[in-house]
């Protein structure tokens, strides 16, 4: 159970990540457009925040990690992403006014909005990495493992939310949706016992 | 970027790659086949000509589709003022530049590439009366209400088959449009819609405008008002006024008149587009 809680949080972490990037686009398309800049933009915020996010979940495992941690951050990436929903369109009208260009409108934007949920996501799988690992000769195949699971559940993010959510649902019911799935993983795997913890 | 596939146009002698552009968005190629030259998109014009000039009488409109549009004259006769967005090879600004002497035109086109062919290769020149912003339309739409300019005509010519900007068919969007129209102006769009989209797309213009005459010959052109919709016979009194000015661009203004229909041959039920709901693409892929 422990093991499976870990795979499943990876996974959906990069589901999660995914989705959110795909909805950033239309998010930000009728403030900005959807010039190559404005994509060019969105994907460097996330590609940034993830690297900032690996390197703090790395040293964040040093001290006492836990399957709650790793649960609470988790729900912190969940929490980080409500300002999109509650002040999105509010602070993209602003910023388009302020910011003319739209490469340099649409990097603030995309930092503002989705830096701090991207870069808590991307803690996840160092963290995770370090709960699964008992000793060295394992710790590549299970790194690979879970690399495997996080990159799979973002191709599926990718997918699903591309083809089909955004066919049957607007784009704040796909985050809320999201939200939703990630405090009900979150709060599984947080009020798991203690004893599990490796 | 403007768009259509036109039936004659396939027939016809080899047609021969004369130019290609590498683009940020699509490759633009360019292609004759000794009667016309045409803008493509894809190789082998595969998928759409977006626009064809006639060598031997390069005013002529080729397309059908831009013979539509220019439908929009009848219910607003002497725009001063016209926005429009996509310049694919330029024929809609040279010719409405062409057909009226005292209108001020900007155009608006997301991809440099466009801009470099449609100059040297479609005889596309911006001028004191031609203005050319290269951006994205909604983009420009958003800034363009933050000032004061507003226009008399706006043609939305920035869809195709192949690919429809979905943040520019949306209920929010074309309510922009229609802000950045002056009362009484008018807005032409050529669509690209089929299937599915057809219907959400028309009532997502209901939404916005109302009523709207809906033009449909293989393309569908959409003319709508931001006020009451000029009846048929002002559209039929304003067509006579263009029955010599249409000549020399190979098309008679009668010939438009019979597709003016404002009867909804649509599902009504359809969901509206909004900036939220916009699967504009997969839409138009669905029977």
């Amino acid at each position: 159970m422990y093991r499976v809680l870990l795979f499943l949080i990876a996974g959906w972490s990069g589901f999660f990540v995914m989705a959110i990037e795909l909805l950033g686009g239309r998010l930000l398309a009728p403030y900005f457009g959807s010039s190559i800049y404005v994509w060019g933009a969105i994907i460097t915020v996330f590609m940034l925040a993830l690297s900032l996010g690996y390197l703090w979940g790395g040293y964040a495992s040093l001290h006492a990690p836990s399957l709650r941690r790793l649960a609470l951050i988790l729900l912190a990436a969940a929490a980080a992403t409500l300002p999109v929903l509650l002040w999105g369109d509010c602070l993209l009208e602003h910023l388009s006014a302020l910011i003319a260009d739209p490469r340099f409108g649409s990097l603030a934007a995309a930092t503002l909005l989705f830096f701090l949920p991207t870069c808590i996501s991307g803690m996840v799988s160092p963290y995770a990495v370090r709960l699964l690992v008992a000793d060295r000769a394992s710790a590549g195949q299970l790194a690979g493992k879970l690399y495997f699971v996080s990159t799979a559940g973002s191709a599926a993010g990718t997918l699903l939310t591309s083809f089909y959510l955004v066919l049957y649902l607007e784009v704040n019911q796909i985050l809320l949706l999201l939200l939703a799935v990630s405090a009900l993983v979150g709060l599984i795997a947080g009020l798991q016992p203690r004893a599990v913890d490796a | 970027m403007c768009a259509s596939i036109s039936a004659s146009m396939s027939a016809g002698a080899e047609q021969r790659l004369i130019h290609s552009e590498k683009s940020l968005y699509r490759d633009v190629f360019v292609y004759e086949d000794g009667r016309t030259r045409c803008l493509c998109f894809t190789r082998l014009c595969a998928i759409g000509r977006q626009t064809c000039i006639d060598l031997a009488k390069p005013d002529r409109l080729v397309f059908e589709y831009t013979q539509m549009m220019l439908g929009a004259l009848f219910l607003a006769p002497a725009p001063n003022t016209i926005l429009v967005i996509g310049l694919g090879g330029g024929t809609l600004p040279r010719t409405l530049a062409r057909l009226l002497p005292d209108a001020d035109i900007d155009v608006v086109e997301i991809d440099p590439a466009v801009v470099d062919v449609a100059q040297k290769y479609f005889g596309f020149r911006p001028d004191a009366r031609i203005h050319l912003t290269v951006q994205d339309g909604r983009a420009y739409v958003r800034a363009a209400l933050r000032g004061s300019k507003r226009y008399d005509l706006i043609m939305l010519d920035a869809y195709e088959h192949q690919y429809i900007p979905e943040h520019m068919l949306t209920r929010e969007f074309l309510t922009e449009v229609r802000s950045l129209l002056v009362p009484g102006g008018i807005v032409a769009a050529n669509t690209f819609s089929s299937s599915q989209l057809y219907s959400n797309e028309s009532v997502t213009y209901s939404s916005v405008f109302g009523r709207f005459y809906n033009l449909r010959s293989g393309n569908r052109v959409i003319l709508a008002a931001n006020g009451p919709l000029p009846s048929i016979d002002e559209v039929t009194l304003g067509s006579r006024r263009f029955t010599a000015a249409f000549e020399p661009y190979g098309f008679a203004a009668s010939t438009l008149l019979p597709m003016f229909s404002t009867h909804p041959d649509w599902d009504l039920g359809a969901r509206i587009l909004t900036d939220q709901y916009s699967p504009s693409n997969l839409l138009n892929g669905r029977p």
